[in-house]
């Protein structure tokens, strides 16, 4: 570009560079504010009604088994003495726990957001990369090599602390204890079972030879091929429980899904009756002040029961009707005759 | 952008880091300041000279070079605290025990933020080492062993003998030693070195002006010792030592580096000063970097934060100590603490250091960027803007800082140059009183529109006539075709009594140069009347008198200065007669008539008087017959004068004084000091803005005063107008006193309630006069002024016309600054209206602006054109250059420049009220946006043992700021308006938030970060109430943490994307695509993040696999998405429209009737076109020169005293016209042509419409503009004729509304009616009441 004497320096003639492109400028006229406040309120108190209607036909049940009263039947458990301690619960059903029910364990004052809790882990490792077998990475310590130096698999302090009470549901029909199927298979997420985690390929056609050279995390019974001993495909990275607990809770009170309640007699539900639930209790969580507990719950369209939704919006929506209310007032208060003048 | 050649940017390097300079050059600056005491050079011997290791004359304004770019860009780059601190903050997050983020969360913006930053300093440092290299390769002749050789300038070396050649720039500092005009004086224009646009004369030594040949030179072998390089541009000191003499060196024998050498065939000079030692690099001194008030709020607020940060950190650090004693120690089974920690104090310790790091975003790194891109975008729109487009100079308006645009919103002050600033310079003969007869009142005549169109055409009988100049009166050229004796002789007067110069190039093509442009103007007159100066010799003077060539001899000129204030010349007519011509200051020639002139002075005395009111320049002129007897006994006694050896100066003064007496009154002449385009208006606009105008000018006080009155800053109707002249301490004092004590007299008698208001004169001062007091208490309850009492109605509409003026002298103000006196000045100074200094040098210029930056806390913009502006432009928080004339100097030293005054309230009414509005509504958001963003990790930490843990997926920290929230915020900071242009302009009231500092400051950052607060509150407990138990549809908990993690970035984003929406006041389609855009980019980066892909490429990198896709598939989540939304939102929105209708800003009033407007605009304003049939802009003929007035205004006489001298000993005369005509051939162009060209710079070939140089003042700009816009705006989508019409109704709608806000917002019971009427009529634009009242 080249500025010659003959040339006009003038800028040029467009909305943008003059500042003027064409565009809305809406104002917060009464016009608006008020009606919008008012829709705003209703469809809120609509969602809202909604929202706790649906939330009150759910049911559920938690029982907490941590055993910390003398008077509970796992209070025997909590001692370190106890190995393999099993211990029991009883409850009742009065009516029917309409199907599908979901069976969680809830654990309370669990730090699984806690930063170094949660990098503890070695990603390629749970993608079946056996080199890091070998050669875990870091973020696992102190979880990474045993006392002997041998790698842990799975390495870090999620997979060291894995939940591992394990619950059977019993319904006493006539005094006899008839099991109810815990489901455990298709509860972790889609994406975890098939993408994220895989188990390393099989060396010599046996499993656990692809863990050869590695030990189980200091805290686990079983090694990683042998969560499952009932379903060989339910072993390794890609055990459901393992995957569960893998993906971590956001708060310190959680609750993770244990199995569906959704087979043979059940399909429709528990029906009313006297159950027992059989805990074989290995996870301590006294030392720390934390409860255990295990809920069963159904769901509806929107999930589990959930209370504080369905208040929050009734209150939300009605202080919304409320605001637009006093707006009304106001704005009639202070602005009518002004505004008959301009519109 | 094209860098116009020569233009001196690269002696003047924006920001001249000399360290660098210095360090970058082979020069051993610590040797010589250790020893060198004196310079010493002697010509033509580089082997001595070199010794002293002096610098040579290779300039280096650049910074960097290849190798040395990154390493000391960077280092300059981390002296900045902000980046500094991101790299600390970089190094902290690199130990693992406390990376609480991954390490590009920081690294990326950091380095995005560096590199920008790097490519603009490249940038900028390329084109210096463009315009180095093409200074340092300039060729110039060098003599070397004799022959004159070519050599670049940056070769040249002190001690070498160079040859500089007409239009030439010198080289480097010279002393001149020959030249090849008469005794070796040489001419050169200094304009890029101080500014001053006329010639300045060098004369060089008589025993080098000898030597002339360069073979002679080549032998030369004098040493010149002097003082060290300085910066003093008007002093040298020195001497020469050659052949066992001492000659003494003073400036006059100086040629500084940057001047052009004009008018001088070659000259012959030795270097003295070379490089970086010259004195224009001296003066080229490190320009202070600018900060705006924004920037040191911003400061301020950065520094807060970060002590809340720190707060944060230790909280958090606190709760993280006691969690690992009650809890974390205990949960050790399950989490052991990492090894080097073994107790929970050590563990808070990093707790801290993690906090800090994830709560650093609180200030993130693209805050300052952001800021700057803003402000780029403002200064674009500024260089952009057609209606700061000047067509005559063919001068966009330039915005040369891009720092400090939102301070032109806040500007309270403006000092302004009066010449070229306010005047254009321009002087044109406009009336005349000949013999009592009053020429050149065309104007005044009703239907004078017409006849003003068509000036006389003097080409037809006068082929010697300048077609430039104008004149309207037929009469007075019949006058002269009549042969009128008086008209006759007072042209004579005027092409014979005066000390300019003429060229003649070829005939009939003159060119005067005149030393003021009122004595241009006068012979100018003359010469279009028949009476051509044509040439002049030392001792004749020959003029073409209708036709006719005369030639008289000069005998004597009796030349001015300012205690005559008069001239006169005694020459002897080709007949024989002997004639004194006089011209001078009304008052002090008729003192000196022959006593028969009683009558005839009378009415003289009343066209004066009228010309005077008109804010005219005026000069009296009167010739005196002389006997041979009386000239010869007079001469006598004039040469014994002249050659007295003491008081030679007042012998000749009372030789004048003798001879001009008894003499026959002619007339007199009025010369309009030709006002800016639009001053009245703006002055008008800009005081309403409550902005208060100081003139400060070099001028004398009559000029001063009569441009103050004709700009309408002073006016008949203020109560008084202070005057103070005194030249003694005690003088000064008495004057400042006394005028309080009238202020508050005058005030007291209104009433005496006032008291009280008018001791408080800081108050009333900060606040401005009348309206902006009335106003500020009235629209902004809270503020300063509410300490005072709220003041009956009567009462302020008395302070209104309570107005005063100060006019003060230089050499009174150069007391009023002292220490002690300063405070006195500057109550008494801002109590008044208006402030006019003058006689003020430069510096005392930069003194006054400095008070009151000092004492005011006010932001101040000082305007002017010339170098002798410099300083107070360098001072004042915004510096403003008028550019489109010669000197550069000011424009250079500026921050904004354009070249029209009257552009000055669309740079501050609409720019600056744009850019602060834009960048305090950034701002806002800005803070809010971040708290919103980050607190939620404070809230989490009560979650997560304090652990540092963060809410969000790393990647959405690391995007967050740079991607899914900066566009729309720019978007807004750049494009955001609340009212049009035209409202702005309209309603100049309308600035003064800005003024007031209200849009941004404390209370309202405080007001964001607590809505930032609160958004992250909900943000963080609202998903927490919703997920903590809460499963899908097939069971699976939601409440894992990356899912929660998704849920509140999602709603951060909408809630954040919602309140930019609802604080987007003028949505563009860009803001549409860059709110949309970053909520798509939000969700398309999000799904990608989270997809398989991503995630088989890099396993390690995105564990946060499918939670977009799981997560955003719940209704739940998007229930709970919408509830924060609607918490966060809905009480702003409520509150927000509350104060809309409680307490509305005039800029909401401004903005809703604008909008009704449109609304009915575009339901068909059919309606309303019936009603605004009056007058267009036209119609509203304010006069810019005022009527009546008692004032006796200045005489025309702006130059020094000395020119008579130099004509009559013939020193500045060329010997032979054969050496002009020679030199004229050489040079096809001479410099004079150049000159004018620069002047009347209308190019030859524009294309635009011709400007129109003759057209009034009168018509008001500020209502033309907005009706402009308004056409251009309509006709691009109607043609209808009928829409300006429409559009003038929709004015008087704005004006109506105005008056009726006011009403509302006012004192609404009281005498609301009587204000509101007085209101209109003083509030808006003059012309505008004009029209309201006319209905």
């Amino acid at each position: 570009m080249k500025a010659g004497p003959s040339r006009t320096n003038r800028p040029d003639n467009t909305a943008f560079t003059q500042q003027r492109l064409p565009a809305w400028q809406p104002i917060l006229s009464a016009g608006i504010v008020i009606p919008g406040f008012t829709l705003i309120g209703l469809a809120f108190i609509g969602v809202g009604v909604a929202l706790f209607v649906t939330s009150q036909k759910i049911t559920d049940l938690e029982i907490d088994y941590t055993g910390v009263a003398a008077t509970s039947p796992c209070f025997k458990c909590t001692s370190f003495a106890a190995e393999n301690c099993m211990c029991q619960m009883e409850f009742t059903l009065t009516t029917l726990f309409e199907g599908p029910v979901f069976f969680y364990y809830g654990l309370t004052s669990y730090y699984q957001n806690f930063r170094t809790y949660g990098v503890s882990k070695d990603g390629y490792q749970l993608s079946g990369d056996t080199y890091y077998f070998n050669n875990p990475q870091d973020s696992c310590a102190p979880y990474q090599y045993d006392s002997n130096n041998n790698p842990i698999v799975p390495c870090g302090s999620i997979a060291n602390s894995m939940f591992s009470d394990t619950f059977q549901l019993y319904q006493v029909v006539n005094g006899m204890k008839k099991q109810v199927p815990l489901d455990g298979k298709g509860i972790a997420w889609w994406t975890d079972y098939n993408i994220k985690y895989s188990n390393p390929a099989l060396v010599n056609g046996s499993f656990a030879n692809a863990f050869s050279g590695t030990v189980k995390p200091v805290n686990w019974s079983k090694p990683v091929y042998e969560l499952d001993p009932t379903d060989q495909a339910n072993n390794g990275f890609l055990n459901q429980n393992f995957l569960v607990w893998m993906r971590q809770a956001a708060l310190p009170k959680f609750q993770k899904l244990y199995g569906r309640i959704a087979e043979g007699d059940y399909a429709q539900g528990l029906p009313a009756g006297n159950y027992t639930l059989l805990i074989n209790y290995s996870y301590p969580v006294i030392s720390f002040g934390g409860t255990k507990k295990v809920v069963l719950s159904n769901v509806s369209w929107m999930g589990g029961k959930n209370q504080f939704l369905g208040i929050a919006y009734l209150v939300i929506g009605s202080l919304c009707i409320v605001m637009a209310m006093v707006m009304l007032i106001i704005y009639a208060k202070y602005k009518f005759t002004d505004d008959d003048e301009d519109m | 952008m094209t860098i116009p050649k020569d233009i001196p940017e690269k002696w003047f390097p924006i920001f001249p880091h000399l360290k660098w300079i210095k360090l970058g050059l082979p020069t051993s600056e610590k040797i010589r300041c250790g020893t060198e005491q004196e310079r010493r050079v002697r010509a033509n011997d580089r082997e001595y000279n070199e010794k002293f290791l002096y610098a040579n004359n290779c300039i280096m304004t650049s910074k960097y070079n290849i190798i040395t770019f990154l390493p000391v860009n960077l280092f300059e780059q981390f002296q900045e605290v902000a980046n500094t601190y991101f790299l600390f903050l970089l190094i902290l997050q690199l130990i693992p025990q406390i990376s609480s983020l991954p390490w590009f969360t920081t690294i990326v913006p950091l380095v995005l933020v560096l590199s920008i930053t790097a490519v603009k300093d490249a940038t900028d440092d390329y084109f210096r080492h463009k315009s180095d290299n093409q200074v340092n390769n300039r060729q110039s002749q060098v003599l070397i062993n004799g022959v004159l050789q070519k050599e670049k300038w940056m070769d040249v070396r002190v001690g070498d003998i160079i040859k500089l050649e007409n239009n030439q720039f010198v080289a480097a500092d010279l002393l001149l030693l020959s030249s090849s005009e008469p005794h070796g004086l040489c001419y050169i224009e200094t304009a890029e070195l101080d500014g001053e646009t006329n010639m300045k004369v060098r004369q060089s030594l008589a025993v080098t002006s000898e030597l002339g040949e360069p073979g002679n030179l080549a032998q030369f072998d004098g040493e010149v010792v002097c003082e060290l390089p300085n910066n003093k541009l008007d002093r040298f000191c020195g001497a020469l030592h050659w052949r066992e003499c001492k000659y003494t060196l003073t400036n006059n024998n100086m040629l500084l580096r940057g001047c052009v050498l004009r008018n001088t065939e070659s000259c012959y000079g030795l270097v003295i000063f070379a490089g970086p030692d010259t004195k224009l690099m001296q003066n080229s001194g490190r320009t202070k970097f600018k900060r705006t008030s924004i920037d040191h709020l911003m400061n301020t607020l950065v520094l807060w934060i970060f002590g809340f940060l720190v707060c944060m950190g230790v909280i958090l650090a606190i709760g993280n100590a006691v969690w690992e004693r009650e809890v974390g120690s205990l949960f050790q089974s399950y989490l052991p603490w990492d090894p080097p920690v073994d107790n929970f104090l050590f563990s808070a310790f990093l707790s801290f250091w993690s906090y800090v790091i994830i709560l650093n975003t609180v200030v993130p790194i693209s805050l300052y960027v952001s800021v700057e891109v803003i402000r780029l975008g403002h200064s674009y729109f500024i260089n952009w803007d057609r209606r700061m487009f000047c067509n005559r100079s063919n001068t966009a308006a330039e915005a040369r800082s891009t720092t400090l645009n939102e301070e032109l919103g806040q500007v309270e002050y403006i000092f302004s140059d009066k010449t070229g600033t306010l005047t254009q310079n321009i002087m044109t003969f406009n009336k005349c009183s000949i013999n009592g007869h009053a020429y050149g009142d065309v104007m005044d005549t009703p239907g004078a529109q017409h006849k003003r169109a068509q000036p006389l055409d003097f080409s037809a009988w006068n082929p010697l006539a300048d077609r430039d100049f104008c004149f309207y009166d037929v009469s007075l050229l019949e006058a002269v075709k009549m042969r009128e004796p008086a008209v006759h002789e007072f042209f004579r007067v005027l092409s014979l009594c005066h000390t300019v110069m003429s060229e003649e190039k070829s005939e009939g093509e003159l060119v005067y140069k005149a030393q003021s442009p009122d004595e241009g103007a006068l012979v100018t007159a003359a010469r279009n009347f028949g009476f051509v100066f044509r040439s002049r010799t030392p001792s004749t003077i020959t003029t073409q008198e209708l036709g006719k060539e005369v030639t008289y001899t000069l005998l004597a000129i009796l030349d001015f200065n300012n205690i005559r204030k008069r001239m006169s010349v005694i020459v002897r007519t080709p007949e024989g007669h002997i004639c004194l011509y006089c011209k001078g200051a009304d008052t002090v020639l008729f003192d000196r008539l022959h006593s028969c002139n009683h009558d005839l002075m009378n009415i003289t005395s009343d066209h004066l008087n009228e010309f005077a009111g008109d804010g005219l320049r005026t000069l009296a002129l009167a010739y005196r017959d002389l006997s041979e007897e009386q000239w010869e006994e007079w001469a006598e006694r004039y040469h014994g004068a002249d050659k007295a050896i003491d008081y030679r100066e007042d012998r000749l003064a009372a030789a004048y004084e003798e001879i001009e007496q008894d003499m026959m009154l002619l007339g007199a002449t009025a010369i309009e000091d030709k006002l800016q385009e639009g001053i009245a208006e703006t002055i008008t606009v800009l005081s309403l803005a409550n902005i208060k105008i100081w003139v400060l000018t070099g001028d004398k006080q009559e000029t001063a005063v009569n441009i103050g009155y004709s700009s309408k800053m002073l006016t008949d109707d203020m109560t008084e107008v202070f005057i103070m002249n005194g030249y003694t301490v005690q003088s000064v004092r008495e004057d400042l006193r006394r005028a309080r004590e009238r202020m508050l007299e005058s005030s007291r008698s209104r009433d005496g309630v006032k008291e009280a208001e008018m001791q408080d004169f800081g108050g009333a001062c900060s606040l401005g006069n009348g309206f902006g007091s009335r106003d500020a208490a009235n629209w902004i309850p809270g503020q300063k002024k509410s300490a005072q009492p709220p003041a009956p109605p009567t009462s302020l509409l008395e302070s209104v016309s309570g107005e005063f003026a100060l006019v003060i002298s230089g050499h009174s103000l150069a007391h009023a600054l002292e220490a002690d006196m300063e405070q006195e000045f500057l109550e008494t100074a801002c109590a008044c209206r208006t402030v006019i200094c003058c006689r003020v040098t430069p510096l005392q210029k930069a003194m006054v602006v400095e008070l009151i930056r000092r004492h005011k806390n006010a932001v101040t913009l000082a305007i002017g054109d010339g170098a002798n502006d410099v300083s107070m432009i360098k001072t004042a928080h915004i510096g403003v250059g008028i550019s489109g004339q010669e000197g550069i100097q000011a424009v250079l030293a500026s921050d904004y420049s354009f070249s029209q005054f009257r552009f000055l309230q669309r740079l501050l009414l609409v720019h600056g009220r744009w850019s602060y509005l834009r960048m305090c509504r950034f701002l806002c958001y800005f803070f809010y946006k971040n708290f919103a963003f980050t607190m939620v990790h404070f809230w989490f930490g009560f979650f997560c043992g304090f652990s540092a843990q963060t809410v969000y997926d790393q990647y959405f920290i690391t995007l967050y700021n740079i991607v899914y929230t900066s566009l729309p915020v720019l978007a807004m900071g750049i494009f955001d308006q609340d009212v049009s242009d035209q409202r702005s302009l309209q309603y100049p009231k309308l600035y003064e938030p800005g003024q007031l500092n209200l849009l941004f400051n404390k209370r309202e950052f405080f007001i964001c970060i607590a809505q930032g607060i609160y958004t992250s509150v909900v943000l963080f407990f609202v998903p927490y109430g919703a997920l903590w138990q809460a499963t899908q549809s097939n069971g699976v908990p939601l409440a894992d943490y990356q899912t929660f993690a998704v849920t509140t970035a999602t709603a951060l984003v909408i809630v954040v994307s919602v309140q930019i929406s609802l604080d987007t006041g003028y949505w563009t389609a860009i803001n549409h695509f860059f709110v949309w855009g970053s909520l798509g980019t939000y969700f398309t980066i999000l799904f990608t993040m989270h997809s398989s892909i991503l995630f088989n490429i890099f396993p390690k990198q995105f564990h946060f696999l499918g939670s977009a896709q799981s997560t955003l598939s719940q209704p739940l989540v998007w229930l709970t998405i919408a509830l924060a939304t609607v918490i966060c939102i809905a009480p702003v929105l409520a509150f927000r429209f509350l104060k809309l209708d409680l307490k509305p800003q005039l800029s909401d009033t401004v903005r809703y009737t604008q909008l009704v407007q449109k609304k009915q605009w575009k339901a068909g304003g059919h309606a309303r076109r019936s009603m605004g049939g009056a007058s267009g802009p036209g119609g509203s003929g304010l006069g810019h020169l005022g009527r009546g007035g008692s004032r006796r205004s200045g005489y025309a006489f702006a130059h020094q005293e000395g020119f008579g001298e130099l004509i009559t000993s013939g020193k500045n005369m060329r010997l032979s016209s054969l050496a002009l005509a020679t030199f004229a051939a050489r040079h096809s162009s001479s410099w004079i042509d150049t000159l004018r060209k620069k002047k009347h710079s209308p190019p030859a070939g524009d294309s635009s419409p011709a400007p129109s140089v003759a057209a009034p003042v009168s018509n008001s700009s500020s209502l033309i503009g907005p009706l402009e816009t308004a056409a251009e705006q309509r006709g691009q989508t109607n043609a209808d004729p009928q829409v300006g019409v429409a559009d003038v109704a929709q004015v008087e709608t704005g004006q109506c509304s105005l008056v009726v806000q006011e009403a509302l917002c006012g004192w609404r019971a009281t005498a609301g009616a009587r204000l509101s009427s007085t209101g209109a009529s003083s509030l808006g634009p003059p012309p505008i009441a004009e029209e309201t009242n006319g209905e």
